[in-house]
């Protein structure tokens, strides 16, 4: 709510309080001689002998709403015998509400006519268009996710001809579950592989074979953990991607993995 | 002392025992002889014979099935067609007569001679092969035969490898002429298979798949390839292109094109060989088991049926192509990936290598009673080296020792010859050998050249 809207707001309740006495006061006094009439809102004519038809109240609540929202109008009329408000809405009671679906601003007029004269009040429902929503991206969630998934994860390592999962490799798959949940939760069209690789010594074609094992043994932990195995995929590429190429142990180590990369 | 002349006996029949294979294969001690003096061209043909005198002598000698006998012994007098051959007056020499050949110091059996000349635009080769134990020129005749090539160096070197291929059917060795390789090369930046001649010449690309490409087996009928594809995923919107997971392919040798085969749905499947029928593939596959295993298949991928059943790995089936009824196969049953047999049902399972170091790569010698394969045995893993086996008898043979990496022997038609990868540098490649191990001979140079399969080629 703005300032300019609680100044508004704050007007609308004094008018509604000086209203209240005005309604109340008449009513506890019948026999006596009325008052002298409320400290008239707009005119400071005198008052007539016959009573003018007088708006009290006409607000719209609230004022300014997204395209395609509602906004209630709320009125109070007295002295009238005849009330209408513009814009299709036609003939209404002295005291009512109205829901109305502008889809452009539009400015309600209430006219009010009874034998003394007759008042009108006009208030205004502002309609905004809502931003569009966020455009989908070409890339959108599933590159972030895609993203998130390749710096987030971590591999899961393997000793030689093995594709039993360390304690090492326990630790990794658990944290890559915690990062799986969370990027299918918020994704749901989100895949992922599990690729298994070997180092270069064993044979390629034993290599194929041992990279579906490893592949596979990381999904089955990660299914264990609560992590949607429909979602998972394996894939073995045997020693044919090898991300480090020296003959030694460090590199034939790095080699020897599970490793997630999005689906497609 | 005596210690030391026990160990000394031990080694010795050990290799006397060791060298038996290769030379049953190989018919070591009972080669026939033969002399191949260099063939001397007519006119402008003379040019040629440089490329003509090797090759015959090289195809010749390659074979392995004949004893050549050295230049340096040869007579001074050496004929060039029968019309030369004088036999000796009252003890004397009147020219080239059969017993120059036959006597000391050449001893020999045979004798290839000829001359080669330019015709009509044509290099024509008049080529003979006489076995010089015969009394006469007109019993000793085995071959007498007109080759015709183009009068250049292609053309010297055809006719001289048509003559030796004539040469060594007359000995029963089957010419590895016509026959083809196939392998898989990373050449162009993708492993692709690739084909070339027996000689390392016509290397030429089969397929185009821009992937992984891998694997390569043929049917003995020679009319079909199967090969492990990683299938290309085309790039989407914020995705690059990617692998999808392993499957065989088949195509037609002979159209070349990709034939129906319908693979399993598993994370794995891969071309481990046709049977003997040429109607049937054995394949390795996660399906239904959930870890590789081996099963046969139709050639189209149906009649899909398991023949392992254990929960280690199962890889490299090949069936023995004499019988069908049997084959070899790789298992981590029982440790590390080892070589065992069984019958094509998967009954009668029997390891033949000793349980050390890490096997792979079994092949089957035509003749269907011995193996090659790859072996660290004695040195650290991924040092393979080549062996063969006998299977009935379990005698090893070990044709490579050390000399860098050396993987997927893979048997000529011949049943002699074998070709095999080795990476002896930064590169892997294909080379041939004996299979006694010598003869070696590197066929590749470009980029990595690895699963090397020789066959018989359309002849």
């Amino acid at each position: 709510m703005s300032a300019s809207d609680r100044l508004h707001a704050s007007k609308i309740a004094a008018t509604l309080l000086v209203l209240a006495i005005a309604v109340v006061a008449p009513g506890c006094k019948k026999k006596v001689p009325p008052p002298p009439p409320p400290p008239p809102t707009r005119d400071v004519a005198p008052a007539p002998t016959v009573a003018r038809a007088t708006v009290d109240s006409f607000t719209a609540e609230p004022s300014t709403i997204e395209k395609g929202q509602s906004s209630t109008l709320s009125w109070s009329i007295s002295n009238a015998t005849d009330m209408s408000i513009d814009n299709g809405i036609g003939a209404v009671q002295s005291r009512g509400q109205r829901q109305v679906f502008p889809t452009s601003s539009t400015t309600y007029t209430l006219t009010a006519n009874g034998p003394g004269g007759s008042d009108s009040r006009t208030v205004t429902v502002s309609v905004t268009t809502p931003p569009p929503p966020p455009p989908p991206a070409p890339t959108g969630p599933r590159l972030s996710s895609a993203e998130m998934l390749q710096q987030q994860s971590q591999d899961a390592f393997f000793d030689y001809d093995k594709s039993d999962i360390r304690a090492d490799a326990r630790d990794a798959l658990t944290r890559d579950a915690g990062l799986l949940k969370q990027i299918f939760a918020q994704d749901p069209n989100f895949t992922v592989v599990v690729e298994g690789h070997c180092d270069e010594r064993g044979s390629a074609e034993y290599n194929l074979a041992l990279g579906d094992k490893r592949a596979s043994a990381a999904k089955d932990f990660l299914v264990q953990l609560g992590v949607a195995g429909d979602r998972i995929k394996t894939i073995s590429y045997g020693k044919e991607r090898p991300q480090c190429t020296e003959a030694n142990e460090e590199c034939w180590q790095k080699n020897r993995r599970a490793h997630l990369s999005a689906g497609q | 002392m005596k210690r030391t002349i026990f160990l000394l006996s031990t080694i010795f029949i050990s290799d006397v025992s060791f060298a038996q294979i290769s030379g049953d294969l190989m018919k070591q001690g009972g080669k026939p002889a033969i002399a191949v003096p260099d063939f001397r061209g007519a006119g402008g043909a003379q040019n040629l014979m440089n490329s003509f005198n090797s090759t015959l002598w090289g195809d010749l000698q390659n074979s392995g099935q004949l004893k050549m006998l050295p230049k340096t012994v040869y007579p001074l007098t050496i004929p060039q067609q029968p019309a030369d051959f004088r036999p000796p007056l009252n003890g004397r020499s009147q020219g080239p007569w059969l017993s120059d050949w036959s006597g000391p110091p050449v001893n020999g059996n045979y004798l290839a001679f000829g001359y080669t000349a330019t015709q009509n635009g044509q290099l024509a080769l008049y080529g003979w092969l006489y076995d010089v134990k015969q009394a006469n020129p007109s019993s000793a005749q085995l071959l007498a035969k007109v080759y015709v090539g183009s009068p250049d160096e292609a053309g010297a070197k055809k006719i001289a490898q048509e003559f030796a291929a004539d040469i060594l059917k007359l000995f029963g060795a089957s010419s590895l002429m016509g026959s083809k390789i196939y392998f898989v090369s990373d050449r162009t930046g993708h492993k692709e298979i690739w084909s070339m001649n027996y000689d390392g010449s016509d290397q030429k690309e089969f397929t185009h798949y821009g992937t992984i490409t891998t694997f390569p087996v043929v049917s003995q009928d020679g009319t079909k390839i199967a090969f492990t594809v990683y299938p290309m995923r085309p790039a989407s919107p914020g995705h690059p292109a990617t692998e999808g997971q392993p499957r065989i392919y088949v195509h037609s040798l002979e159209t070349g094109r990709k034939l129906v085969y319908l693979n399993q749905e598993a994370s794995m499947n891969a071309a481990s060989d046709f049977m003997p029928d040429s109607r049937h593939l054995l394949i390795y596959s996660t399906a239904s088991t959930g870890i590789s295993q081996i099963f046969m298949t139709d050639v189209d991928g149906g009649g899909f049926h398991r023949i392992t059943n254990t929960r280690s790995l199962e890889v490299e089936a090949k069936a023995n192509p004499k019988t069908g009824t049997d084959m070899v196969f790789l298992s981590g049953r029982g440790g590390t990936p080892q070589i065992y047999r069984m019958n094509i049902d998967g009954t009668d399972v029997a390891r033949l290598t000793t349980g050390e170091g890490d096997c792979a790569n079994p092949s089957w010698n035509p003749n269907g009673q011995i193996i090659a394969f790859s072996w660290t045995r004695g040195f650290e893993p991924g040092n393979f080296n080549i062996f063969i086996m006998d299977i009935a008898s379990g005698t090893l043979e070990q044709l490579t020792h050390g000399a860098g990496r050396n993987e997927n022997p893979n048997w000529a038609p011949d049943g002699v010859h074998l070709v095999f990868s080795s990476k002896r540098g930064r590169t892997s490649q294909i080379f041939t050998m004996l299979a006694d191990g010598s003869g070696l001979q590197q066929l590749t140079t470009q980029g990595n050249n690895e699963k090397p399969v020789w066959t018989k080629g359309t002849q």
